[in-house]
């Protein structure tokens, strides 16, 4: 079976990539950018009911710099977007971003001067979640992709 | 239909400087006013013991583009105690979009004319404080008045397709 | 305190809370000026939600506004509905049937409960209650159940329709109901014992956010904050609309105008929504749910599917659209924050001329200056909690 029958009891081997990953999917430490209706939903999912905990994502970080996932939940108007961007700044290495929702993906129904249309055409987004809101469920699907793409990720390939 | 208080009180202090609207819908007492008569008009409702006008409802604008003058500014006023309401209507033209303040008058007026401003343009003269509302200061024009296209953009940041090397 | 920190060397600063801020919920930024923990001045600054909502209105039918005005107060979003709807019922002149008046009735409190609840709750958890904050987050999930039972949305329900509505009560939906709101009932019983006397919590809320009743009105401030103040001013008393002089309720009222008296006020409402929901489930009369006129009323599905008259009236509203006539109106509902009024103008088109919602938390957020210059930078806090601001009727 494999190297581990010639080591001792105890001890596994596996590969850096996957240790470190496995850490970090199941520790997101989130960001919520709330701005609209989703925020809702978010704070369903967050709740007892729908318990987020269970994906190791319960504990929001109103810290850019202490959080690693950043939810944009909600519409992103032309006046909020630098705000947005300034937060994506400031949070450190390795971070990953979530897009809650028609608004934050697409600008949703409100195609007008003041919405921007995708939160993507201020920051690179990871993982989209459709819906208008999104359901708790939706939401929660959301963040097992971002884990499954985290999963995927090597250490090296964030350097620089 | 019996004249209400309020429009006879008008009638009596303003005399034709007021115009009777009807309003057949809800019914409101309508009132078409000077645009330099409107902070007479809303002080005398406000202090006249038979009206009082205490509660501040609503103030927006109208841009009815193909008619002159241009813009109409509404109010809505509601009386707590004696339990009636009016609209007030001035008319504004486009040239010269000003009109005066009435948050002297009632305080939360303030806001509501700062988004009038913000949205047609509609200047407010002796307003303390007359700045965009809503939008950004770098935003030019009023996206409300009906000849602004609806899907024009003024972006604050450099959009990431705009940039170099983003995928 | 303020002669202890007198020795203190401070100076003053200004700082900016927001826009993205743990206590802020929705997106304002208050620019604060600070003397150690004395503030000054506050300056809110709104707009980071601004969707243009009348821009959209005046570039869609009366039909299309519907799925827009749920997303203003996206807390309580069938009363939204019923207040653009109605307003539009008027400009046509149609009285709908009396079932569908009861069953606007029953969506509206019900979103009263879900906004009461979400507002109590998100503030309790602002001030370190966290378990009220899930016990009412669990409420508003039950009561969720409820709406999308009645209409298959749990948040954006688009419930009403020009002329009625667009469902009728499922099947074992007066059961459903009545286990549900006494869950509710004993969990809104769970959190205010939870609050009530709680020492932190009593001592952060009363006496500050205070607004007089006068300043009140010249703000233009209604709904739960006026009533706390002590002005009995109630849109579902004052001009009763649908069916609402039919049915028993009070309006409790406050007498300080703080936040303590804002805070028992909205639990107080509560009660008299679950009130009011058990005396419509009793008195509600069978009947049509939407007024027989096919220039007006989306015809029901079965009917476009199976019908060619349904198919064509079907079509002409929704290519056509509705026509009310030339003329201007002005109609309030009682919303969660207080009165929540759409102005509609109509030159004679298939589209509004002008669709203005008066948001009910916009001079409310605008007294914000009035209530805090002069306390302290922990009573923003319960000040902007009860205040209630939702960023999407604020900012539209």
């Amino acid at each position: 079976m494999g190297i581990e029958s010639a080591l001792p009891e105890g001890i596994i081997t596996t590969r850096l990539d996957k240790v470190i990953n496995w850490g970090r999917k199941w520790s997101f430490f989130c960001y919520p950018f709330i701005t609209a209706c989703c925020g809702m939903e978010y704070m369903a999912a967050a709740a007892s009911h729908y318990d987020i905990a269970r994906f190791g994502a319960e504990f929001p970080r109103f810290s850019p710099r202490q959080a690693d996932l950043m939810l944009v939940v909600g519409t992103i108007s032309h006046k909020v977007a630098p705000v947005l961007r300034l937060v994506y700044e400031q949070m450190c290495e390795p971070k990953w971003v979530m897009a809650v929702g028609a608004c934050a993906c697409s600008g949703g129904f409100y195609r007008n001067y003041s919405v921007v249309q995708g939160a993507d055409r201020i920051i690179p987004i990871d993982v989209y979640v459709t819906g208008c809101p999104p359901r708790p469920e939706a939401f929660l699907d959301g963040i097992m992709k971002m884990q499954a793409k985290v999963d995927t990720e090597s250490i090296l390939s964030r350097r620089n | 239909m019996a004249e209400s208080i309020t429009i006879r009180k008008l009638k009596e202090r303003f005399g034709d400087r007021i115009k009777v609207v009807p309003s057949p819908f809800d019914g409101m007492d309508t009132v078409a006013v000077k645009r330099g008569d409107i902070a007479d008009v809303c002080r005398f409702l406000r202090r006249e013991e038979d009206l009082d006008y205490d509660l501040f409802r609503d103030l927006t604008c109208v841009d009815y583009i193909n008619e002159t003058p241009r813009f109409e500014v509404v109010y809505h006023l509601y009386s707590i105690s004696h339990a009636h309401a009016v609209r007030l209507k001035a008319r504004v033209p486009e040239e010269d979009p000003t009109i005066d303040t009435i948050s002297g008058i009632w305080v939360g007026a303030n806001w509501f004319e700062r988004e009038a401003y913000d949205m047609y343009g509609v200047k407010f003269n002796g307003h303390p404080d007359l700045r965009r509302l809503l939008l950004y200061p770098e935003f030019v024009g009023h996206p409300l008045r009906k000849d602004y296209p609806i899907d024009k953009e003024q972006p604050l940041v450099q959009l990431r397709e705009e940039m170099k090397g983003v995928r | 305190m303020k002669d202890l920190t007198k020795e203190l060397h401070t100076q003053c600063m200004t700082m900016q809370m927001g826009p993205s801020h743990p206590a802020m919920h929705g997106t304002v930024k208050l620019l604060i000026d600070i003397d150690g923990e004395d503030i000054h001045t506050v300056i809110p600054e709104v707009g980071y939600l601004h969707r243009g909502f009348e821009k959209m209105c005046e570039n869609s039918t009366y039909h299309q506004v519907i799925p827009y005005t749920d997303r203003l107060n996206y807390v309580s979003p069938f009363i939204n509905n019923v207040g653009y709807v109605m307003a539009v019922e008027k400009m046509l002149g149609i009285e709908t049937p009396e079932r569908c008046q009861y069953l606007r009735v029953l969506a509206s409190e019900i979103s009263r409960l879900t906004d009461h609840l979400t507002c109590v709750g998100a503030s309790a958890m602002e001030l370190a209650a966290f378990t009220a904050m899930l016990y009412a987050i669990q409420g508003r999930e039950w009561l969720w159940e409820l709406i999308e039972s009645l209409c298959g949305a749990r948040l954006t329900t688009t419930y009403t329709r020009i002329g009625g509505v667009a469902y009728d009560l499922p099947e074992g939906f007066r059961p459903q109901t009545r286990k549900i709101l006494d869950k509710v009932q004993s969990l809104i019983d769970d959190m205010r014992g939870l609050l009530e006397k709680n020492r932190i919590f009593y001592d952060r809320m009363r006496g500050t956010g205070v607004l007089n009743a006068e300043d009140c009105l010249a703000y233009g401030v209604t709904g739960p904050c006026l009533r706390a103040a002590g002005v009995y001013y109630d849109v579902r008393k004052a001009m009763p609309y649908l069916v609402y002089d039919r049915l028993d309720f009070e309006v409790p009222l406050g007498k300080a105008g703080d936040n303590y008296d804002k805070f028992m006020v909205r639990v107080f409402e509560m009660e008299q929504s679950i009130r009011i929901i058990d005396q419509v489930l009793a008195q509600m009369p069978e009947g049509p749910i939407a007024v027989d006129d096919p220039k007006v009323t989306l015809p029901p599905k079965e009917k476009v599917y199976n019908s060619i008259e349904g198919l064509v009236h079907h079509f002409n509203i929704i290519i056509k659209g509705i026509r009310p006539p030339k003329g201007e109106v002005y109609f309030a509902v009682e919303g969660g924050n207080g009165e929540l009024g759409f102005y509609i103008v109509s030159d004679g088109s298939e589209k509004p001329w002008k669709c203005r919602c008066r948001p009910p938390c916009f001079p409310i957020v605008e007294a914000m200056p009035k209530m805090l210059e002069g306390a302290m930078i922990a009573d923003i806090i319960p000040t902007f909690g009860m205040v209630n601001m939702i960023g999407g009727e604020m900012d539209r």
